[in-house]
């Protein structure tokens, strides 16, 4: 009876929206809820577990509970699936009101830090520290974003994912032209493409972090990694370094060209219509994370498995500072243990990372989506793949990933939500040409350190 | 509309027998005004509190006086935010009243064919404001919509990419939700009308469209301000609709105060400023139907008294 009412108060407070539910829900954690328990079957020593939606890695995420719930009958994982840009909004408010689950799903980073300075995650330092073999077996670049202050407050799961420059070679051959090598070259594509009624790129605008994505690279090989790093590290006016506003009107030049597919300031990610106007040859190149690769394998008939799926690491900008080896994305998915959780629960949640997250089973399911998973075997898989196409994309993300010199991690993921949703909300307005590369930098100076 | 004058009479008339009555009658309203005072008072309260605080919705809240009021007064982009709101208030109110008040009017017909109109009429209102957003989001995409699809050249705009029309669009899809509502009020308020009016303005040679204008109109005045309040104050609280259908986007195009409230809110996690939008969204509301009921006239009397 415990998870049944409690999921339906915790429905009830995420639907019943608007801030007066927050007020309700701030009254909430100062009275009772402070004792504790504050996630539901805490009798049993069972855990809840919110993760996303989306295929392949939905499956992967199921898969893993239910080998858990099987092997360990009185400690169950209760999981729940959300879409992913309402998952990042339910996830803050519930962990707000004492209603998170035990294990929280997120990117690590500047939200990572928001709870942990709001102390709602447990340090998992020391539990590394137990668990020495589990830690060395993980990629040492995936715990930068797990850790806050020198501790290690999540541990780096799932996979690797950099942002790659997909293409469709069908529409190459079209308009008989080469991929890009240079910036110069793709700014030579757009009227190529435009010519033959072929959007040079689909973009899914209405995100936001789909925009973000090309500024991460044009901020990269234009300025160099430390541009960014100085954004982050909060140095002052961080936003108006040559380079960034380089790279932001280099950005609106190719918006003033026509290369996006038309209406991509209406497009969502969530849909996956991006992707399909990859693969129907609408468009002819895509900018996205290495995530998308199993959808589009999954929906776009022969598009992956015939071989059309041309994807490159984001070319060089002429005359650019940027090591053209860099790379930005996620460099892993991380999962953290609550804080508020009961010792049953932190201990089931525990066990479910030691031995299901990063086991066996977990790293062939990997694998087998096109995925590399944030561990050092995944390279000794890889020779097991037979299917041409998926061997030579894991290869290539492999080395993508393991050959950066910098891999930078998703701006909106890296920054605090404050200064996040700024950006956001900065960049549409950039996309929308409705807004000079110098009223972005100066909007969003006005933020750091926030 | 006239308050039944029986209580105060008998209160006169029997005082003992009064304070038995009115007691349990007070009684009754308690379920009511607990409910109200929890989920209606309280909330409010806390908003208020929290307007004056600075809290990421996370960790502690601390008092920050005027410090939200200050920074979200001043910040450049409230007031496109407002008159953004004001438009999608206006613009859907000039659409939806005429429609709806002709509709309302050919609705309270007796035909039968009418009452199975009005039937078909009604089902948009039953779908949820996510269900219509999602299916429009659908039907008007650039690329794989309505338009794309049919090869219909005026169809295939950036419906939803560009700021005008994307505007329009909010407007069209909420006036094409809440029509069939405003137009069963006014059905309604129309069958209150006594056909002798209606006869005699016959008799003395009016048509249809001088009756329309000098009968029903004229008595639906209560019942236009009544809707119009409704449609008004609502456009205030818009969120689902346009949350899904456009993120208030392209940019800020469409970004009405509900949805700024959110994004403060629950995306850039400053729940002060979030709250602080949220009082001026009360104070906002209470002033606009304070000012229909002025409109209206103070009088109670019914509008057939007052013809």
């Amino acid at each position: 009876m415990d998870p049944m009412t409690t999921s339906r108060r915790t429905f009830l407070r995420l639907t019943a929206g608007g801030v007066a539910a927050a007020g309700l829900a701030a009254c909430g954690t100062s009275g009772p809820q402070s004792s504790g328990s504050g996630t539901g079957g805490a009798a049993t020593g069972g855990a809840t577990y919110w993760f996303l939606t989306g295929q392949p890695q939905q499956a992967i995420r199921e898969a893993q509970v239910k080998r858990f719930n099987d092997a360990n009958s009185g400690s169950q994982i209760k999981s729940t699936e959300f879409q992913n840009d309402a998952f990042k909004q339910k996830i803050k408010t519930a962990i707000g009101a004492g209603e998170g689950p035990t294990l929280i799903w997120g990117w690590g980073g500047g939200g990572l830090k928001s709870y942990v300075d709001a102390n709602q995650v447990e340090d998992l330092t020391s539990w590394f520290g137990e668990n020495a073999a589990l830690k060395e077996s993980i990629f040492p670049s995936a715990f930068g974003a797990a850790t806050v202050n020198g501790k290690i407050y999540a541990m780096p799961v799932e996979t690797t994912t950099p942002i790659v420059l997909y293409y469709n070679k069908r529409a190459f051959e079209k308009v008989g032209a080469q991929p890009p090598q240079s910036w110069g070259d793709i700014m030579d594509l757009v009227p190529k493409f435009n010519d033959q009624n072929i959007a040079p790129f689909s973009l899914g605008g209405q995100s936001r972090w789909t925009n973000m994505m090309w500024l991460e690279f044009l901020f990269d090989r234009i300025g160099g990694s430390e541009v960014f790093q100085n954004i982050f590290d909060g140095k002052a006016n961080g936003w108006s370094d040559p380079s960034a506003l380089q790279a932001l009107d280099e950005m609106q030049k190719l918006i003033k060209a026509n290369g996006f597919i038309k209406g991509f300031s209406s497009i969502t990610a969530d849909s996956n219509a991006d992707q399909a106007l990859l693969y129907t040859g609408k468009a002819a190149m895509m900018l996205h994370g290495a995530w998308t690769y199993g959808s589009m394998k999954a929906d776009g008939k022969d598009f992956v498995t015939g071989g059309h799926l041309g994807y490159m690491n984001f070319p060089p900008v002429d005359g650019g500072k940027g090591d053209p080896t860099d790379t930005v994305g996620n460099p892993g998915q991380y999962l953290s243990i609550s804080s508020k959780a009961s010792q049953a629960e932190k201990d089931t949640a525990k066990k479910f990372l030691a031995s299901n997250t990063l086991d066996d089973a977990s790293i062939d399911a990997w694998v087998k989506s096109g995925n590399i998973p944030v561990v050092k075997s995944a390279k000794d898989k890889l020779a097991s793949i037979t299917d041409k196409n998926d061997a030579e994309w894991l290869k290539f993300i492999y080395d993508t990933s393991a050959n950066a010199k910098s891999f930078a991690q998703s701006w909106d993921q890296a920054l605090p939500p404050t200064q996040a949703e700024t950006l956001l909300d900065n960049i549409a307005k950039l996309f929308q040409l409705s807004i000079s590369p110098q009223q972005f930098a100066d909007s969003m100076n006005a933020v750091i350190g926030k | 509309m006239a308050a039944p004058p029986i209580l105060p009479a008998n209160a006169r008339k029997a005082p003992s027998a009064s304070v038995g009555r009115s007691g349990a009658v007070a009684w009754m309203a308690l379920p009511a005004l607990a409910m109200f005072l929890l989920f209606g008072i309280v909330p409010l309260a806390g908003v208020l509190l929290l307007s004056f605080t600075q809290w990421d919705g996370l960790g502690e809240i601390n008092p920050a006086g005027l410090s939200n009021w200050r920074s979200v007064l001043s910040d450049p982009a409230l007031p496109h935010t407002v008159w953004v709101t004001f438009e999608i208030m206006i613009l859907s109110w000039a659409v939806q009243t005429p429609l709806s008040l002709l509709l309302g009017t050919f609705l309270a017909g007796r035909q039968r064919y009418r009452a199975l109109l009005a039937v078909l009429y009604f089902i948009p209102l039953l779908l949820s404001s996510t269900a219509i957003a999602i299916t429009y989001k659908a039907l008007l995409d650039p690329n794989f919509g309505l338009g794309p699809g049919l090869h219909l050249d005026f169809l295939t705009q950036d419906w939803l990419g560009n700021g005008n029309l994307a505007l329009g669009v909010v407007v069209f899809v909420v006036s094409w939700q809440f029509i069939p509502f405003h137009s069963l009020i006014y059905q309604g308020g129309v069958r209150q009308i006594p056909t002798t009016m209606y006869e005699a303005a016959s008799i003395d040679g009016a048509g249809r469209i001088r009756q329309f204008f000098s009968i029903t109109v004229p008595q639906l005045k209560y019942t236009i301000i009544t809707s119009s309040t409704l449609m008004v104050v609502g456009s205030l609280t818009f969120f689902d609709l346009i949350f899904v259908l456009t993120a208030g986007g392209p940019g800020d195009a469409t970004r009405v105060l509900a949805l700024d409230m959110y994004k403060r809110g629950f995306q850039a996690n400053l729940m002060g400023p979030a709250s602080m939008i949220a009082v001026l969204l009360v104070l906002l509301g209470l002033a606009l139907a304070l000012l229909l009921r002025r409109l209206g006239g103070s009088t109670t009397a019914s509008q057939q008294e007052g013809a």
